[in-house]
């Protein structure tokens, strides 16, 4: 993989990676997320049958795919919930396989996770779900400047006006905001995002959509953001991504997605 | 049989696979006993790793010394009274019977010391606490709220574990003595009804020859109990899969086998205690 690296510098490279000078620079810091032909079955249904990706410092990556081909089972991986049956991930460079809690949490403050159905804590209130890792992780920082960098998030989601109420008192696609803002308050470098948009109506998504954008050009985030909308996608991604039937049917950019001649995926543009 | 192996000739096979049906019912759960009974152990192994590591989660285990114990006193009391009314009527009936009514108090003391008021603690709190935990984890697992905590860089054990089966072990001897209190009133009262005598003479001559080691350990074994109620719940909860009806087998599971274990364990604890500490 890192063959080129004993070649002298200035020749060009056949990996097809290179097409552009900017994946070029990319390729050359390590990358965020390194997924290499991973494997997972649940019993006898096989999920993932070897899939690769990587994700590389700032840049965004939308997975998509039908209902069920495994991607938010992907990202469970990516973040250490589950563990492939073969395959590595490797995170900010680690091979995560294996690793205690204790030797993961580094990492893991590190990344964002918004799970697909928010998640919060149902025993604490909004405020106290997006203070959540504040208080475990930040005793250096003062109680007022963990309010204040809560109701900042809060705010950058649209929902400051909802800190105290219960998460059961909140629509899904509130919780989905607030899950959002759980995940950015610790300024983390990588975000992974399960389908951030959807149950959201057309504005709000696009708010999110903006402040994935905002994220990226201000604190150089590199995100995974599962999706079902092309749209999105094509706004807020540097590549796509796309699954079906646990395998990656097609990797690039939206162009080459839209160029593609290969049937899923022209079956899965007209559809979308 | 040759030493080749089962597999080594075709007959030896077919006879292998002619057993199977008769002795995989019982091999079956012979397994899946020690399977469950590994992942507990692994889990109980993460726990106390947990729990002995800072940072404590301090707050977490008042809130649940709290709900474990508070909320669990008039339950346990009310047992306790109930068991030391009934323990009441029927001592005197049969102690009358055979002209030992003398030994009223004493009987009383010791049943209700030795063991039936920790034996009610333990039951009645692996009812209502077992559930209650195993439950209050499980609806957290299935709807990814422990998913969440792991992903925040916080350890579930450490959090949620460790509190709640740290709670219950330190709670379950001060229920015990709670139930034993209110059983030896309601006996002293039961008693009383049915032949006057004073509370006083009661206390005295039902404790009169014991010693501090006939009380201690009995009432110290139930944070065993204790134990054995917050580490399966918690498991149970923490571990269970598949929506609403996965947080119902949660604290159904939690319930039956807590009561269940907390009986065999005083079977053991009683033949411990009365090898170590004879009467
Ligand atoms: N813990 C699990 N145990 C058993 N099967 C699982 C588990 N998690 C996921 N699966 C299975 O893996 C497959 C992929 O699930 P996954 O949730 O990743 O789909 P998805 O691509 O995220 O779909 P959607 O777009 O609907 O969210 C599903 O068929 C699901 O049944
Ligand atoms: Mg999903």
């Amino acid at each position: 993989m890192n063959s080129f690296i004993s070649k002298p510098p200035d020749l060009p490279t056949v990996s097809s990676a290179a097409t552009n000078d900017q994946s070029v620079a990319s390729a050359n810091r390590s990358p965020v997320v390194d997924v290499d032909n991973v494997y997972k079955s649940f019993g006898a249904q096989h999920v993932l049958n070897g899939v690769s990706l990587t994700v590389h410092p700032g840049e965004t990556r939308a997975v998509l795919g039908r209902s069920g081909t495994g991607k938010s089972v992907l990202l469970r991986l990516i973040v250490g919930l589950q563990e492939p049956d073969s395959g590595s991930v490797r995170i900010f460079g680690q091979d995560i396989a294996g690793l205690s809690l204790d030797r993961l949490a580094p990492i893991r403050k590190k990344m964002g996770f918004l799970f697909q159905h928010a998640a919060l804590y149902d025993s604490l209130t909004v405020g106290e779900n997006v203070g959540f890792p504040l208080n475990h992780h930040r005793a250096d920082m003062s109680k007022s400047e963990r309010d204040e960098r809560v109701s900042q998030v809060l705010s950058e989601v649209g929902m400051e006006k909802q800190s105290d109420k219960m998460p059961a008192e909140l629509s899904g696609g509130m919780q989905k905001r607030i899950g959002l803002a759980r995940a950015l308050v610790m300024d983390p470098e990588l975000l992974l995002l399960d389908e951030p948009t959807a149950g959201l109506d057309p504005i709000g998504s696009a708010e999110i959509n903006e402040l994935v954008l905002k994220l990226q050009k201000e604190h150089h985030i590199a995100f995974i953001v599962v999706t079902h909308d092309i749209h999105s996608a094509r706004t807020i991604a540097d590549r796509l991504t796309l699954l079906d039937k646990g395998c990656v049917v097609m990797d690039g950019s939206f162009e080459e997605l839209k160029s593609s001649d290969n049937e899923f995926v022209r079956e899965f543009l007209k559809h979308s | 049989m040759s030493d080749r192996g089962l597999n080594a000739t075709g007959i030896e096979t077919s006879l292998a696979e002619r057993r199977i049906p008769v002795l995989s019912p019982l091999g079956e759960l012979v397994n899946a006993f020690l399977e469950w009974f590994g992942s507990l152990a692994i889990f109980a192994w993460n726990v106390a790793r947990a729990a002995c590591t800072p940072p404590y989660e301090w707050r977490e285990l008042v809130r649940q010394l709290d709900e474990v114990g508070s909320k669990s006193l008039p339950l346990v009391a009310l047992a306790g009274a109930a068991i030391g009314a009934v323990l009441a009527m029927e001592a005197q009936q049969s102690l009358t019977q055979f002209g030992a009514k003398a030994l009223f108090p004493s009987a009383i003391v010791f049943s209700v010391v030795t063991e039936m008021g920790p034996i009610i603690t333990g039951l009645v709190v692996s009812g209502r606490v077992g559930a209650g935990i195993g439950a209050e984890l499980a609806s957290m697992k299935v709807s990814e709220q422990i998913d969440a905590l792991e992903v925040s860089a916080v350890s579930p054990y450490r959090l949620l574990a460790a509190p709640r089966i740290l709670a219950c072990i330190l709670m379950m001897p001060l229920l015990t003595v709670a139930a034993d209190f209110c059983g030896l009133m309601m006996g002293w009262v039961a008693g009383t009804l049915f032949e006057p005598m004073s509370l006083h003479r009661f206390i005295e001559s039902g404790f009169n020859g014991a010693t501090m080691s006939s009380f201690l350990p009995p009432t110290f074994k139930t944070a065993v109990f204790g134990l054995i109620v917050g580490l399966i719940a918690c498991f149970q909860g923490m571990t269970t899969t598949g929506g609403a009806e996965g947080v119902g087998r949660a604290a159904t599971k939690s319930v039956v086998l807590a009561s269940l274990f907390v009986i065999l364990a005083d079977v053991v604890l009683v033949k411990f205690i009365l090898v170590v500490f004879p009467l």
